[in-house]
């Protein structure tokens, strides 16, 4: 599995560091209540098929990328910067 | 049919002749008192115990392919009581004294090898944690022996013991854990639930789980629609999608697991033997071949394969920790779906929706839970009540942080374990 950075191109997975679902870039504020607050921190979609996370090029640039991809076949479909994804 | 020596002998002279099939192929019926999603062993084992502690037998188990096809039958076929935190530890075992039990109950031959496991430690510090999990397994009534460097090079003459980065200083062991033949464990629970009436429908995959007012009256499948006064899903890695047939979302994330199988080589490998520092264990088969994995690949998936850097990490520790097994080839490797919990402990709960039940949350660690899963999950269906050996695992410690049970202190969150 190879992910292209869109800073350094595409490289190995062993470059990245996994982080799940792409929900970090949608945290609640601090007095949304429990059902907001357990639904950021513990359920997941967890789709089979397309899906959206989360992946840190630590052994690279040390970007956060969102990464869309199929879970059913670990086709890479597109990586953006998460800092301009979440901007 | 009951299955012994004198059976196998006469059938042997008779050219075989006598031997029916194990268990019906039945049509499903309009409606059932219960129905199971999903046959792999903790659906099976659920539908068994349904009918035989609790003599509820109008009782289907929907499977969407067939019988010991999924992870039942993909496994590394471990089972031990080695946890330390309690919740797990009294789970894991009534789970092995259930298997103790198994063969004769089920009168099924599943091959339970009580060979030993043997954990592995580096550092004074593992040590020092080996011998608190030791001690928590015997508080609990299981065995737990620690071996220092000697007694353990007696037992594992061939591991390489000074490796600069790990080097090996003793073991954990766990005589009462072992291996069993993983698809036999399915079989012989499809056997048992079927001659006491249950329906295990094949090929045939839920669609839809009909709710009415708060209460599930249902579900609909490919072979139609099936009324039943309560479901219990049952479905490992594929729990988030039959849950949100519910509505429910689930604290789940669908993991890859790897696991490799040598060649057939003469007995070399007795017991169970994990590298846990190098993610690295492995044990022989029955049948030769070496059988052997490591960590999971790191990222959600349900392809049911891996990728190549894990591959080579699990060789890497395994040509770390045993140089010998360098010269037996690889015959095939394969990966299964996981179904990774936030803190890496299962859940048997119900879900909010009354008659609607949840088994799920196993992790990597699913196979050696079969019978108390199985077990607790039908005291559940049948009771309303959780068994005490699986009291800890609700649902709603996620929400509430009461009762985490995090095996490995690493956090109660997604990806860690």
């Amino acid at each position: 599995m190879r992910i292209s950075c869109p800073l350094c191109g595409p490289r190995d997975r062993r470059e990245f560091y996994y982080r799940g679902a792409a929900v970090a870039l949608q945290r609640p504020a601090a007095d949304a209540g429990e059902d907001a607050w357990q639904a950021y921190v513990f359920l997941r979609d967890n789709p089979a098929g397309v899906t959206r996370d989360l992946w840190y090029h630590a052994q690279g640039c040390g970007a956060w990328l969102v990464v869309t991809r199929d879970t059913a076949s670990h086709e890479i479909l597109a990586t953006e910067l998460a800092a301009e994804v979440a901007s | 049919m009951r299955f012994s020596g004198w059976r196998i002998l006469k059938e042997g002279l008779t050219g075989n002749s006598g031997w029916t099939p194990q268990w019906r192929d039945p049509e499903p019926k309009e409606a059932y008192d219960i129905v199971i999603i999903g046959g792999g062993g903790h659906g099976l084992s659920t539908a068994y115990y349904l009918a035989r502690e609790h003599g509820l037998r109008n009782v289907a188990v929907l499977e969407k392919g067939w019988i010991g096809g999924g992870n039942v039958g993909r496994n590394t076929t471990i089972v031990r009581a080695n946890y330390g935190l309690p919740g797990n530890s009294e789970f894991y075992s009534h789970s092995l004294k259930l298997w103790e039990g198994l063969e004769q109950e089920l009168n099924y031959n599943v091959m339970f090898s009580q060979r030993g496991v043997i954990n592995l430690y580096h550092s004074d510090g593992q040590r020092d944690a080996f011998v608190r999990r030791g001690n928590a397994m015997v508080n609990q009534g299981d065995d737990a022996i620690l071996l220092d460097r000697a007694a353990l090079r007696r037992k594992l003459p061939y591991l390489d013991f000074d490796t600069a980065r790990f080097p090996v200083l003793g073991g954990l062991y766990h005589p009462r854990g072992g291996t069993a033949r993983h698809d036999a464990v399915a079989w012989g629970y499809a056997r048992g639930a079927d001659s006491r009436g249950v329906d295990l429908i094949q090929n045939c995959e839920v669609t839809g789980i009909d709710i009415d007012a708060g209460r599930v009256t249902g579900v609909q499948t490919s072979r139609g629609a099936i009324r039943a006064g309560k479901v219990g899903i049952v479905v490992a890695g594929r729990s988030s999608q039959v849950a949100a047939m519910a509505g429910l979302r689930l604290p789940i994330e669908s993991h890859v697991l790897q696991a490799f199988v040598t060649e057939g080589l003469k007995p070399v490998i007795d017991q169970v033997v994990t590298f846990g520092m190098g993610h690295f264990y492995i044990s022989q088969s029955d049948k030769g071949g070496l059988v052997f994995g490591g960590d999971l690949d790191g990222y959600a998936s349900y392809a049911q394969r891996g990728n190549l850097p894990l591959v080579e990490h699990v060789m890497e520790a395994g040509m770390a920790l045993m140089p010998m097994i360098g010269k037996a080839r690889v015959l095939r490797s394969w990966g299964g779906i996981m179904d990774m919990s936030p803190d890496g402990s299962p859940v048997i709960d119900r879900t909010g929706i009354e008659g609607l039940y949840l088994n799920c949350g196993w992790c990597y660690g699913g196979f050696k839970a079969v019978p108390a899963s199985g077990h607790c999950f039908a005291h559940l269906l049948a009771t309303d009540r959780p068994h005490a050996a699986a009291a800890g695992f609700r649902l709603d410690r996620f929400r509430s942080g009461e009762g985490i049970m995090d095996e490995e202190a690493t956090g109660a969150q997604h990806n860690l374990h």
